[in-house]
């Protein structure tokens, strides 16, 4: 008799949790995105929704959010603001997604922004510029270091070593221009400076000419801010030119790609780089280890190397996820409030402490000094 | 000053003898057909990535530039055979056209079969720096000077010494002639196809070790070396390499003298020059005069 009551009882819960699931199921928490996986962007993209989706599978694996499944429905722009701003319109309208985690361009972004405000839903984007959240937007925040931070990172180590002097050579692109720009605006703040300007296309061949000119000049560094193959190719006419001056780069080329192009001249070159860089080579003490090694062992298994634009896409998607948790409710105002809230989360480019003046909360210290010794990244400060 | 002149000059002849080798390529399907190839820039960019892909595998340099070198020729032959031949008759304008096409197809072949991220090709002769007095350059860079100086000088006799070149050039000045004469057009056709995406090949392996390759590296070099191929009046492989030069040198002393800013500009600015006073290019005319 007792075991008969057993069973039924047994059944029921099975009953019931089976009935919850089904309703889970039918009803899922819903996180739009909208990033840049083809055109000329596609290598930040890329890693980034093949993140979005590996968190949401995991997640939904071990019983989604709030007793809830999780939806992922993504657009790609192709690095189109226009393309943009209608997929983020058709994310708020029809899909009636709960948060945005998106905008891999700081032009998809910054295009978005009326409209997010406007609707009330919380953006958390995973570009760079320090524009997207200064001002600070009510219902926008981001994840990706800055380049502001790229430039006082690189400043702080020339200051250690006492330079002062220093000779910018940047690309035409908009990441090379604009962080040309915090370059020359921080320059004062740090006592810094700069004797020689000069730039470059992005696609050119050669920079001999302008590495010339700046060594007739009295610099004693040079700072070349960009990405692409172009950073490698001035690192190699440095080379070929004989100059002996210390060589800065930008977080733009921490990739195992930039030191295979580099070879032997890239020796001895420094740059701020994301931990997740360097993540073996964390002490142990360090909480940002465990949290790097683990999802560069989930995305490895998946996708081939990380990147640090995939670790964006991770933080963004965390602390979207944190905040629901803590919210209890997919309510737009309490989840802003939420996210506004996060503190001490350990993500992949830092550790994020955002307040209401502060919508991205990451530090300089989220940004290691690091040097190409031996073919390898090493951390110098 | 003069040595940072000096410099500027070493430099833009470097990058100029790039442009040539690019610039080269385009001369010859110009010839057999009027046709300006935009998959040029292609062939050069699948010669550099084969030959990549060929050295990681583990292939000997010398074995891997000449297996890349036949496989781009396959391509322009095949190119040849499925996207221009079928457009027999069709206007100049509609085969560039098609050409266009073709550029776009190959680049995501490559996207495919390469990624997205650049590659480099080791030095033939390594990494150390070369001194002229007070200039600088690579030893790569003189492979790519040689290699321009023999490819068009090669090109030049084949064209003017070889009845085949001759029978080439008589397919550009008028086709339905060369056929009366008994020349096979389509026979010639993919002669110049296949010959310039051999001579492509071989610029973007000598030029591979110093600008990198990537899927789209022939956006660029293509464009530049068209700018090479008009400056120097298209059609004529000598002038090619002069306009690559002038490109190259003039870029140089651009960017040193003026601004590194206007670098491109002040190239453009010369290849407009010469386009109004000068339509032909300024080695244009040798073409008409050499049938």
């Amino acid at each position: 008799m007792k075991n008969r009551l057993m069973k039924n009882l047994l059944a029921a819960t099975l009953l019931l949790t089976g009935s919850h699931l089904v309703n889970a199921a039918d009803d899922p928490i819903k996180i739009g995105s909208f990033l840049t996986v083809t055109g000329p962007a596609s290598f930040l993209g890329d890693p980034e929704l093949k993140t979005l989706q590996m968190v949401i599978e995991d997640l939904n694996a071990k019983g989604g959010l709030l007793g809830r499944k999780v939806e992922l429905v993504h657009y790609d722009t192709g690095g189109n603001a226009k393309e943009a701003v209608n997929f983020v319109k058709r994310l708020i309208k029809s899909d009636n997604v709960d948060i945005i985690v998106g905008g891999t361009t700081t032009g998809d972004t910054m295009a978005v922004i009326p409209d997010v405000e406007k609707e009330g839903i919380t953006l958390i984007s995973l570009a760079g510029a320090v524009d997207i959240v200064e001002p600070v937007k009510k219902w926008v925040f981001k994840v990706a270091h800055t380049d502001r931070m790229a430039a006082a990172k690189i400043y702080q180590d020339l200051r250690k070593q006492n330079l002062t002097k220093v000779a910018l050579i940047t690309g035409d692109g908009g990441f090379d221009k604009s962080g040309r720009e915090q370059l020359r605006t921080l320059a004062p703040e740090y006592g810094m400076t700069i004797v020689v300007d000069e730039s470059y296309g992005n696609k050119d061949t050669d920079m001999t000419t302008q590495l010339t000119k700046i060594r007739a000049t009295d610099a004693q560094a040079i700072i070349n801010f960009g990405f692409g193959q172009a950073p490698a190719i001035v690192t190699k006419n440095i080379k070929q030119l004989g100059i002996q001056l210390p060589v800065y780069q930008s977080h733009g080329v921490a990739s195992k790609t930039f030191i295979d192009l580099a070879g032997e001249a890239g020796e001895g070159v420094r740059l701020p780089a994301a931990a997740l860089v360097v993540a073996e080579q964390l002490p142990d003490t360090d909480p940002q280890k465990p949290v790097l090694l683990a999802y560069k062992k989930d995305y490895e298994a998946k996708h081939g190397p990380v990147s640090t634009f995939g670790g964006h896409g991770y933080d963004g998607v965390m602390i979207a996820i944190e905040a629901i948790k803590r919210a209890g409710s997919v309510d737009k105002a309490k989840v802003r409030d939420e996210v506004e809230n996060t503190k001490g989360f350990i993500g992949t480019a830092g550790i994020f402490n955002m307040t209401p003046q502060d919508h991205m909360g990451l530090t300089l210290d989220a940004f290691k000094m690091v040097e190409i010794r031996n073919g390898g990244w090493k951390i110098v400060d | 000053m003069p040595e940072q002149i000096f410099q500027f000059l070493v430099t833009g002849i470097t990058v100029g003898a790039l442009y040539a080798l690019v610039g080269l390529g385009f001369a010859l399907i110009y010839n057999a057909s009027d046709v300006v190839n935009f998959a040029q820039g292609e062939f050069v960019m699948l010669g550099a990535m084969t030959a990549i892909a060929l050295v990681a595998a583990g292939w000997p340099l010398a074995l891997a530039a000449i297996v890349a070198t036949a496989l781009t020729v396959v391509v322009g032959l095949l190119l040849e055979r499925f996207a221009i031949e079928p457009a027999w008759g069709a206007s100049v304008v509609a085969t560039i056209i098609i050409t266009i096409g073709a550029a776009i197809f190959l680049r995501g072949v490559a996207l495919l079969l390469w990624g997205k991220d650049f590659h480099a090709l080791p030095p033939f002769s390594g990494d150390t720096p070369l001194h002229l007095g007070s200039a600088t350059l690579l030893p790569q860079s003189l492979w790519v000077l040689g290699g321009a100086a023999a490819l068009v000088t090669l090109v030049h006799l084949f064209l003017n010494r070889t009845l085949i070149g001759k029978a080439l050039l008589a397919c550009s000045f008028n086709r339905a002639a060369a056929q009366l004469v008994g020349i096979n057009v389509n026979v010639m056709l993919r002669l110049a196809y296949g010959l310039s995406a051999g001579l492509g090949a071989i610029a973007g392996i000598l030029i591979a070790p110093i600008t990198f390759s990537s899927y789209e590296a022939g956006i660029m070099l293509g464009l530049k070396g068209f700018s090479a191929a008009i400056v120097g009046g298209i059609g004529n492989p000598m002038g090619a390499v002069a306009g690559g030069l002038l490109l190259g040198v003039l870029e140089a002393l651009g960017a040193g003298l003026i601004s590194s800013g206007y670098k491109d500009a002040i190239a453009f600015m010369f290849v407009l020059m010469v386009l109004f006073f000068e339509p032909t290019g300024l080695f244009g005319h040798k073409v008409a005069e050499r049938v």
